[in-house]
């Protein structure tokens, strides 16, 4: 039986487990026959064109987590948390939260699992505004509601400041079968209020894993919300990453994507802009090697007036990795005066690494200003001879180089201790142990 | 020091040294002087290895030792340094952080364990003085943003850091000031010792007047043509190159 059969006809077990009541057993229905008619994408697809699901569908993957809590020691997964910070913590074990590793909250701000939210009267306000209201209807997306059932919910109501950043992590332990996991977020920033959130997907077993999560944020007026994604995940995890974001007036929404690790990881980072004066800020770097494949979709559709939007994607592909960047920008009739940047830069290391770099702009207004740039070379012979000359090894020489490259993305993160850890992951991979730190 | 014999190198196929032979002593100042396209700044790379080039013949020995099959940074560890008439940028790495990085890869490669902090603080705040270096330039990211002035003041910083036994200038003069001049030159007088040389290779005769030659060679199409005292910048700054051109034709 294909995956597509089996997540098909398992569904009517799922839901007969969870309560028929729920407002979301019509949703996970209808969600289920989205998925059913769509499939799952594949090259067919303009938007998947280069990007192949095939080699993972084929794993005969467990699909509902297992209902006892999984004891993982925190010694044993330590290093997977930024742990030289106090932050709220949501930690899933194989689908399932898990109390003994999270740090979670109801004091002024919710921190905690979207399951409580789902099923306890005094979240359903929220729930029946925000839950399902941005993701869209397609197949993978639809997928993931049709077993929607557990992640992160994160609410900051109107005004408040979360007192430290809240990471999300969810493992993997592969102890017994292939696992597909289904992770859905939800984040609300309500007017004026301030969220950092750091997200992580993390394998501890060389079993394959297969994440399919989708994370909507709403960002309401003025809010800041700050949202890193670290990927550094095993060769047998892949990883499709859904994020809508709503924002409303003034508000500043930054994502930064560190792809550094995995097997197949699909991102799709789509914004919409509701309202005027607001910031959307994508950044991402790319570091990988061997068959690695990371593929960066982005939307951001400028909608209002005298919005700004800022792209930055750097990749660096080494051996026979693929990349891919489709990046698009629409801005409506009614978005004059929209501020709309994209660069894409990228260095193929070795002859056969591949990028495919699309960028689109769909421009329906006159008085905007929006440029793109895409450029893929090799690195700077010029510079490397420079750095060699002062007495530093080609190794380093090239390391340091790669970490100049990035650091226009690296620069923004404004988590000292996680730009910390992602400079020192950056380094592990490209193997030197020189500090770069200033 | 340095003995340059019968060099000849070039880029794809194209012949730019044709035979340069030079010989500096510890303690000398060499000044190259000659028309652009002259093979000035080839000669530069070549002697601190750039890889572009290809050496076709001739070799190239540093203290009696060839540094010909050498690679950059090996011939960095053996002293050889080379300020740059275009030095690179490098976004997110500071300039104190790289001169760090610089001296630790040259202790490593000696087998010298990394230079404790306060040393290395202590050196770097005594070097920056002598190059009227301002604290807060230390902390910018190496060459981001740097005004021409600031690139070459921040290459002689990194020679007197990295205490070379020969420092190649490339037109550091190209883009200075008078004053970046000034001080740029006293530098590189007040880092000269009898243990060490510089070749200063120039187009304009302005610097020499500040960092005074031992010795000055006219390169002219891939060849040194004429080799004299200090007095010879001077000629050559009122003549021009042509009466050379004239005389090595005749």
């Amino acid at each position: 039986m294909s995956l597509k059969d089996k997540l098909v006809s398992s569904h009517i077990v799922f839901q007969d487990s969870l309560d028929p009541d729920s407002a979301l057993y019509d949703l996970r229905g209808s969600a289920i026959k989205t998925f059913e008619e769509e499939g799952f994408p594949s090259k067919k697809d303009e938007a998947w064109k280069y990007t192949s699901l095939n080699s993972i569908l084929k794993e005969n993957y467990s699909l509902f987590p297992t209902k006892k809590e999984t004891s993982l020691d925190f010694k044993d997964v330590e290093r997977y948390f930024i742990n030289d910070i106090d932050t709220y913590n949501i930690v899933f074990v194989d689908g399932v939260f898990n109390a003994h590793l999270s740090s979670t909250t109801h004091d002024g701000i919710d921190v905690c699992t979207l399951n409580s939210a789902l099923t306890k009267p005094k979240y359903k306000q929220v729930i029946d505004v925000y839950f399902n209201k941005i993701a869209k209807e397609e197949s993978l997306t639809s997928l993931n509601t049709a077993y929607a059932k557990e992640g992160a919910y994160i609410y900051i109501p109107k005004g408040k400041v979360a007192d430290k950043p809240i990471q999300i992590i969810h493992f993997a332990t592969g102890s017994e079968a292939a696992t597909l996991l289904q992770p859905r977020n939800l984040i609300v920033a309500e007017e004026n209020s301030e969220v950092q959130i750091i997200e992580r997907h993390q394998s501890l077993s060389d079993t394959a894993v297969l994440t399919n999560t989708v994370t909507e944020i709403y960002a309401g007026k003025r809010a800041m919300i700050d949202y890193y994604k670290v990927q550094n995940d095993k060769l047998k995890a892949s990883l499709v990453d859904t994020t809508e974001i709503e924002q409303h007036r003034e508000s500043v929404v930054s994502v930064h994507t560190f792809s550094l690790g995995g097997n197949i990881t699909r991102n799709n980072l789509n914004y919409y802009q509701k309202g005027e004066y607001m910031d959307s800020i994508l950044k991402g770097i790319t570091l990988i090697e061997g068959k690695q494949h990371v593929d960066h979709n982005t939307l951001v559709h400028h909608i209002e007036p005298n919005c700004e939007s800022h792209q930055d994607y750097k990749g660096i592909f080494a051996e026979s990795s693929t990349g891919v960047f489709n990046g698009k920008v629409v801005v409506e009739k009614e978005a004059q005066k929209t501020n709309a940047y994209q660069s894409n830069n990228n260095i193929l290391i070795d002859d056969k690494a591949t990028i495919n770099s699309k960028p689109q702009l769909e421009i329906f207004a006159d008085d905007v200003r929006c440029s793109h740039g895409c450029t893929i070379g090799q690195l700077d012979e010029s510079a490397l001879f420079y750095l060699q000359s002062r007495g530093i090894a080609q190794k380093e020489a090239r390391a340091l180089l790669m970490y100049a490259f990035a650091n226009t993305v690296l620069s923004s993160v404004k988590i000292p201790q996680l730009k910390q850890r992602i400079t020192k992951l950056i380094a592990k991979k490209i193997g030197v142990s020189i500090g770069f730190d200033i | 020091m340095l003995t340059v014999k019968d060099l000849h190198a070039g880029i794809e196929e194209k012949d730019i040294l044709k035979g340069i032979n030079l010989e500096i002593k510890a303690g000398e100042v060499h000044a190259i002087m000659g028309p652009n396209g002259s093979g000035k700044s080839t000669l530069a790379s070549v002697i601190a290895g750039k890889e572009e080039y290809e050496v076709s013949g001739g070799d190239i020995h540093l203290n009696e030792e060839s540094i010909l099959e050498m690679d950059p940074e090996e011939r960095a560890h053996n002293g050889v340094f080379l300020s740059f008439q275009y030095p690179v940028e490098i976004p997110g790495v500071s300039v104190t952080n790289f001169i760090k990085t610089a001296i630790n890869q040259t202790r490593k490669a000696k087998g010298l364990e990394d230079m404790p902090a306060s040393d290395m603080l202590k050196m770097i705040r005594e070097k920056s003085e002598l190059l009227e270096i301002d604290r807060k330039f230390l902390s910018r990211s190496l060459n981001v943003g740097f005004s021409g002035g600031e690139k070459k003041r921040n290459e002689i910083f990194q020679m007197a850091m990295l205490e070379p036994k020969l420092a190649i200038l490339d037109e550091t003069d190209s883009g200075l000031d008078i004053d970046a001049l000034r001080i740029v030159a006293n530098g590189v007088n007040k880092l000269k010792s009898k243990d060490n040389a510089v070749l200063v290779i120039t187009h304009y005769q302005r610097l020499l007047d500040y960092i005074v030659p031992d010795v000055v060679h006219v390169l002219m199409d891939g060849k040194i043509v004429k080799t004299g005292g200090k007095e010879l910048a001077h000629e050559l700054e009122e003549k021009g190159y042509d009466w050379l051109k004239e005389e090595v034709n005749a």
